[in-house]
């Protein structure tokens, strides 16, 4: 506690200059963040409720926009879990073991991040669309992926695929491997090792990287847009729900919408704070 | 022989290493080599007909014109915002720490539908820059305004960490020599973050030329004028011009993957520079 302290009173000598400029500096960061992200922030929400509560509920609890909120969990509830495996899967791999193409998979996980998410919407549906590799088949089997909720699962599940496993890497990299070993060498078997001893180490890392996936999935626009169809009630997530809604210059049912999505990212925000917080904490 | 001991110890080697790399195929390379398979329908005078297109090559202008512009000025507000942040104590503060990641939080389309309000012609901002005779809603300013909030926390969250680790003897060191503050930032500590700040804005203006949910409301998405690239492949989704839409689908991929390269690059360099520093 002291020697940062110290350090920092030191820096704030050396460094900032006169407190003109550094109230000028503060000032002008404060006018930008305020202008791009608290405005918009409180907009959302004084927008929502601009015909007051009764025409907000009723934007938020009609039919069209409950199903929306039921599609969008259900690509949530299973992009999150399917990811999650993979990530613990992935990092285990990566953290424990040196093998052939390690740092090839290290590359590959991140790829979807690079991947504009219209590309990725487009990708399913060159594979499965009437058109696709697979639409033939498809069609004959009376399946249908794209303009259905298949196809907006497995959107989410690319979009949001490397979150946990980024997250939780680094944790378990930096972990070691030294308990692990120990109760291994005790007589425990491998899944109950993972589970008693690993787990519980990177719970926090976990916990990130699965709030951070599931503000993706649940807010995801673009890839799920090429695949939905826009089919009202049917195939419309939370967004796209919003944007039809707003299409149809219905504002306040629009951004009635977009003010669940923003609690969701507030929320998001929130708990990660907390992670952060108790990580750093002992 | 510590890692083939290692090896023997743990388990779940070849369990995660098989289910790792089924998981990734399936899901992420299978799809994505289906995207490289369907260009080859195309023969190459038609793949460069269509990506070198008018209304391709106006959309390539904007997007890149628009990310490239966005993205520098990140650079410079990330720079001041991460600065205040790291060297200053003010009321807020923690508020503002939590606040800068709204940006990756918040659904694009959320931030999309606000801008645009914000910033047409009878929106909160857009009434004053409108007196100002500065149109930004449906045009390409709007744009640029739109990927500059999706852009905030990449250079941030960049320069941050760095700023954080450099030492105070550093620049006591300049000061004592005789240094003013303004030789000080510029001679010892802008040379150390600049590594940092050129990859935050590789990040944000790899992010900003795919962006899609948050850029399409403000964007007018008028042909040759206002369409953002991610627009264009959609509509000629929509048109069921496939080969079309993947050629120009091929262009962007390579400029991103591209990018992605410039990333790692620089973040070799970083790395080398901060073990060269005496004292590492």
């Amino acid at each position: 506690m002291h020697p940062s302290t110290l350090v920092l009173r030191r820096r704030t000598r050396t460094l900032s200059g006169p407190a003109v400029i550094r109230w000028a500096l503060i000032g002008a960061a404060l006018l930008f963040l305020a202008v791009f992200l608290l405005v918009p922030l409180v907009a959302v929400f004084t927008f929502a409720f601009q015909k007051g509560w009764a025409a907000y509920v009723a934007a938020i609890s009609a039919p069209e926009a409950l199903s929306a909120m039921r599609l969008t969990l259900t690509a949530a509830v299973i992009a999150v879990p399917l990811n999650l495996v993979f990530g613990l899967a992935a990092a285990w791999l990566i953290a424990r073991f040196r093998f052939p193409g390690r740092s090839l998979l290290i590359t590959l996980i991140d790829l979807p991040f690079s991947v504009s998410p219209v590309i990725a919407g487009l990708i399913f549906v060159l594979l499965f669309g009437r058109q696709g590799w697979l639409g033939p088949w498809l069609a004959e089997h009376d399946l249908q992926v794209i303009f259905a909720v298949p196809g907006i699962v497995l959107a989410t599940v690319f979009v949001t695929f490397p979150f946990v496993a980024r997250e939780v890497l680094p944790v378990m990299q930096a972990q070691g491997s030294d308990e692990e070993e120990a109760a291994l060498t005790l007589g425990a078997s491998g899944w109950r090792t993972f589970w008693r001893v690993t787990l519980p180490k990177v719970k926090w890392g976990v916990l990130y990287g699965v709030i951070l996936c599931n503000a993706r999935a649940m807010g995801e626009f673009g890839a799920v847009s090429v695949v939905s169809g826009h089919v009202r009630g049917i195939t419309t997530t939370l967004p796209l729900h919003a944007e039809i809604l707003y299409n149809e210059y219905d504002f306040v049912g629009a951004f009635a919408v977009a003010s669940l999505l923003t609690l969701l990212a507030l929320v998001t925000l929130v708990v990660k704070k907390y992670v952060e917080w108790r990580s750093v904490a002992p | 022989m510590a890692v083939s001991s290692r090896r023997r110890v743990l388990p779940g080697f070849r369990l995660s290493l098989g289910f790792a790399w089924f998981y990734l195929g399936l899901i992420v390379l299978l799809p994505l080599s289906g995207l490289f398979l369907r260009t080859f329908t195309l023969t190459w005078a038609q793949f460069w007909e269509t990506v070198t297109a008018p209304r391709a090559l106006a959309a390539y202008q904007l997007t890149f014109g628009a990310s490239f512009a966005a993205a520098l000025v990140n650079v410079v507000f990330g720079l001041l915002v991460a600065w205040v942040l790291v060297r200053y104590r003010f009321p807020g503060r923690d508020l503002v720490e939590a606040l800068v990641d709204l940006p990756f939080a918040l659904p694009t389309a959320v931030a999309g539908l606000t801008l645009t309000t914000l910033f047409s012609a009878n929106g909160w901002y857009g009434r004053y820059l409108e007196a100002l005779g500065l149109e930004v809603a449906y045009t390409s300013v709007g744009v640029a305004v739109a990927l500059t909030f999706i852009g905030l926390p990449f250079v941030v969250r960049t320069v941050q960490p760095v700023l954080e680790d450099i030492d105070a003897d550093v620049e006591e060191a300049a000061a004592t020599l005789g240094a003013t503050p303004w030789q000080t930032f510029t001679r010892v500590l802008f040379p150390s973050i600049l590594p940092a700040l050129l990859s935050g804005f590789t990040l944000a203006f790899a992010r900003a030329l795919g962006e899609y949910g948050s850029v399409v409301f403000i964007s007018g998405n008028m042909p040759l004028r206002t369409e953002i690239v991610p627009l264009l492949i959609i509509t000629r989704l929509e048109q069921y011009d496939y080969a079309g839409a993947t050629a120009i689908a091929v262009v962007m991929l390579a400029a991103s993957f591209s990018l992605l390269l410039a990333v790692n690059l620089l973040h070799r360099w970083s790395h080398r520079r901060l073990e060269a520093r005496p004292g590492h």
